[in-house]
């Protein structure tokens, strides 16, 4: 019933942001918003936070795009047009002739091969979280200068919506030519802003690119992305106007703080949410290297309880397994409660913990929970974990730090046990299941698990095209993962998204990935 | 003709030093009092807390005062008292240590500079310039971001050390300023006199004549590092979640529900509060009381 209510009230708000599209754009004014989390590097295809479309978008193309008001459905945004051929292995895009980049130059296929070869295959040094997912990608031919041609090496019914990704920025052939890691500290692409400059710490700014393609946009002059730390004065910030909004999510105390204070001059729109956060176990390192410890970890959370008490204060809202609940490859509930770490009754589940950290030698155990120092919802699920584990006696220490740094301990496996995230932007099981795939092929998977039969079954699944089938599979998939404990979602977020009502054109949307070049948003005064 | 005894004088009966102190600093003893029963609280917590402090009850979240949980709960249903009484710990272990480290240091580093003057003098009193010319936030912001953090024992070392370097100029140039005089003192000549090392005339003669502005300094920077930690911890960069610290209580969910559960801000506050006043109360009795200046 809640999944059914949020479905409604999530078409409510595209109903509502569908209205407010009717009317005529007035071009002009600088959109400031606030962004709750600094990038640590501006290379889309390297990254997996939000931090960094929520300041790169406005300045990227990528070649397709998802259609918000009609989401899952994609369309184009670099491509004028595509086909797909009767085998499903060839997919023929035609991009526009006028897109140029921020510079001049123009954009042709050769860029879009560039970075798709980058994102596929990087080149030493390079780090593309977007790896396992584009393995399926044989060749990439280029006929013409605005002629791309994918063949596959075998079916991927996700392939499409893959394109649609709003990590594939496209970035200037002759730029990565010269070095493969420029994106990490340059910007330069032919989305609808250019961009004006970041001040560390404080804020980014665009302008509008004049010679955006898509003709008329953008309707903004220009935008500048204020970085908070403290939900507290981004809230303050937002509801005394110095910004008009925050597009990734407020807790639910915030939205009603707001609606309080600000009455019929805040906009709110909720959805469920394609994010999770999950406890990452480092199985390089003792003794998270032994299943049992990782299994009894995982027991000693009472997931379903937390949910009651965390939705109230935090964004954590939903139980469920490895693809977002209430999706249509999502597993069955009582399903779920077989696995450990999602069981009811919590008594036998923590004596059957305790039980096992003391088959395992580690009866006292003490570890560090590496988190992200982001209030919501890091710190709300890190007060948790430290509890639930208190209560089978295992010690813990919660060490949250910034962004960069958190990320940089991640990807070098500087931790004992995580809190990481999954940052999906649609409810494709290939995608939500490429975190899982074994840590030598997906650098996103930081445990160091490896498993080729779960590479195997994840692959498989991929290209399988009858849903049922597809879902056997997958159950298969989930089965081995949540059985092996090494990665397993905690909670499933809930999406509260506060605009000022002036703010139009900007689309709600199950990710907070998606919708944020700004080139439809404008500002009505 | 014998000399008869002259018959003796009754003694003054000898006052303990503690009921002369607090008969004579009555503000300062019931600061020293306060302090006291911090103390107490934080040594004992274990038994005096009613509840565990990081144990989590979303049955009890946002609970007003009462008689289950006098201070209230917090947003994720934890008991406000216990962790104001836990949080005593955590102040008072950053602020003795951070203290004791700034206070020793800044006393050294002041005892030496006045008893060897010229470039020494010169050359510590300019890094004493250069560290009082920050605010002691910001000084303590800069310190924190550099160094990180570095847990042993569930205490940030690297937070006692940015707290302690803002206190040191400070205890430099007081402590400076009292062994200026005592240098001139005809027992240092005597010394002198007698071949005796530096090393041995700062510690055994200049050094005990510089306790009393020492000791004075030293409760006043407690107060100090009291606030800091907490000014610290509230922007994010103290003590972290789940560790009960006052400063931490105020920020994090706290912002977020004060509105509705203003118990949340309200005693940690009040902790943070009667701390610091209790600290500069007992330190200004205590240099009334330990110098003769206002004795006279």
């Amino acid at each position: 019933m809640t999944l059914l209510r949020m479905t409604l009230a999530f078409f409510a708000a595209l109903a509502l942001t569908t209205g407010a599209q009717a009317q005529t754009p007035k071009r002009g004014s600088t959109l400031n918003f606030a962004i709750t989390a600094e990038t640590p590097h501006y290379d889309c295809q390297g990254s997996d936070t939000f931090a960094t479309l929520h300041f790169a978008s406005p300045f990227y193309s990528t070649l397709l795009t998802f259609d918000l008001p009609k989401y899952p459905a994609v369309k184009g945004d670099l491509a004028e047009s595509w086909t797909i051929s009767p085998d499903q292995k060839t997919y023929t895009f035609k991009l526009f002739k006028n897109v140029k980049f921020h510079d001049g130059k123009p954009m042709t296929s050769t860029d879009v091969k560039a970075n798709y070869d980058r994102m596929r295959n990087p080149p030493a040094g390079v780090v593309s979280t977007r790896q396992a997912t584009f393995q399926d990608i044989d060749t990439i031919e280029t006929p013409d200068p605005y002629t791309v041609v994918f063949k596959l090496k075998d079916i991927n019914p996700s392939m499409i919506e893959h394109f649609a990704s709003p990590w594939n920025c496209i970035y200037p052939a002759e730029k990565l030519a010269a070095d493969p890691n420029w994106p990490k500290n340059n910007i330069l692409g032919s989305g609808p802003f250019k961009f004006v400059e970041h001040v560390k710490g404080s804020h980014v700014s665009g302008v509008r690119n004049e010679n955006y393609f898509r003709q008329g946009q953008p309707y903004l002059d220009g935008f500048k992305g204020t970085f908070f730390s403290q939900s507290a004065a981004m809230l303050n910030s937002l509801q005394g106007g110095q910004v008009l909004a925050e597009f990734r999510t407020i807790s639910s105390a915030d939205r009603d703080r707001l609606v309080q204070a600000m009455g019929d001059k805040i906009r709110i729109e909720e959805s469920s949410w394609t994010l999770n956060l999950q406890v990452v176990f480092n199985t390089r390192k003792k003794p998270f290297d032994d299943v049992r410890v990782r299994r009894a970890l995982n027991m000693a959370i009472d997931r379903w309880g937390g949910s009651q008490g965390l939705a109230r204060t935090s964004a954590l809202r939903h139980v469920g397994g490895l693809i977002r609940p209430g999706s249509p490859y999502a597993i069955d509930p009582k399903e779920l409660e077989k696995f450990p770490g999602f069981q009811h009754d919590m008594v036998k589940a923590r004596a059957e913990a305790k039980r096992l950290l003391a088959e395992a030698g580690v009866p006292n155990l003490s570890f560090q929970l590496f988190n992200r120092s982001i209030a919501q919802p890091y710190t709300p699920a890190g007060v948790f974990l430290v509890d639930q584990w208190r209560q089978i006696g295992v010690n813990v220490e919660h060490r949250q730090l910034e962004t960069s740094p958190y990320l940089a301990g991640m990807s070098s496996g500087q931790f004992d046990v995580a809190i990481d995230f999954s940052n999906l932007f649609m409810d494709e099981p290939s995608l939500g299941l490429a975190k899982y795939v074994s840590s030598s092929k997906a650098p996103e998977n930081r445990s160091g698990f490896e498993s080729p039969e779960i590479d195997a079954l994840i692959e498989k699944q991929s290209h399988i095209g009858d849903p049922k089938e597809r879902i056997k599979v997958i159950r298969e998939a989930e089965k081995l993962i949540l059985e092996s404990s090494h990665q397993v979602p905690i909670l499933w977020w809930h999406r509260i998204v506060a605009t000022h009502k002036i703010l139009m054109g900007w689309e709600m949307s199950p990710s907070h990935n998606l919708g944020q070049d700004l080139a439809r948003v404008w500002i009505d005064q | 003709m014998v000399a008869e005894a002259a018959p003796a004088l009754p003694r003054p009966a000898r006052r303990s030093p503690v009921l002369a102190f607090c008969l004579a600093q009555p503000l300062g003893a019931a600061g020293a009092i306060a302090i006291t029963a911090m103390g107490l609280a934080a040594v004992f917590a274990e038994r005096v807390a009613p509840y565990d402090p990081v144990a989590i009850d979303f049955g009890a979240m946002l609970a007003a005062p009462s008689v289950e949980h006098w201070f209230g709960t917090d947003a994720f249903g934890r008991d406000i008292l216990t962790r104001v009484i836990y949080g005593a710990r955590t102040a008072l272990a950053i602020g003795f240590l951070s203290s004791l480290l700034g206070c020793t240091v800044g006393a050294v580093l002041g005892v030496a500079s006045a008893y060897f003057g010229g470039r020494i003098d010169m050359g510590i009193q300019r890094l004493v310039d250069i560290l009082l010319s920050f605010p002691i936030i910001v000084l303590a912001l800069v310190v924190v971001a550099m160094l990180g953090r570095n847990l042993v024992l569930g205490i940030d070392f690297n937070l006692i050390l940015a707290i302690a370097v803002p206190t040191m100029p400070r205890v430099a140039r007081v402590v400076r300023s009292a062994a200026l005089s005592i240098r001139e003192m005809p027992y240092i000549d005597a010394a002198r006199v007698q071949g005796f090392s530096d090393a041995r005339i700062i510690f055994r003669h200049m050094v005990p004549n510089v306790a009393a502005p020492y000791l004075i300094m030293f409760t006043a920077a407690i107060a100090q590092a009291i606030l800091l930690e907490a000014s610290l911890s509230f922007l994010g960069l103290g003590v972290t979640e789940p560790t009960p610290a006052w400063g931490l209580m105020l920020s994090g969910n706290a912002s977020d529900f004060y509105r509705e559960a203003p118990w949340m801000i309200l005693f940690p506050g009040l902790a943070i509060s009667v701390a610091v006043f209790a600290f500069n109360l007992f330190g200004d009795s205590l240099r009334d009381w330990l110098d003769p200046k206002f004795k006279v």
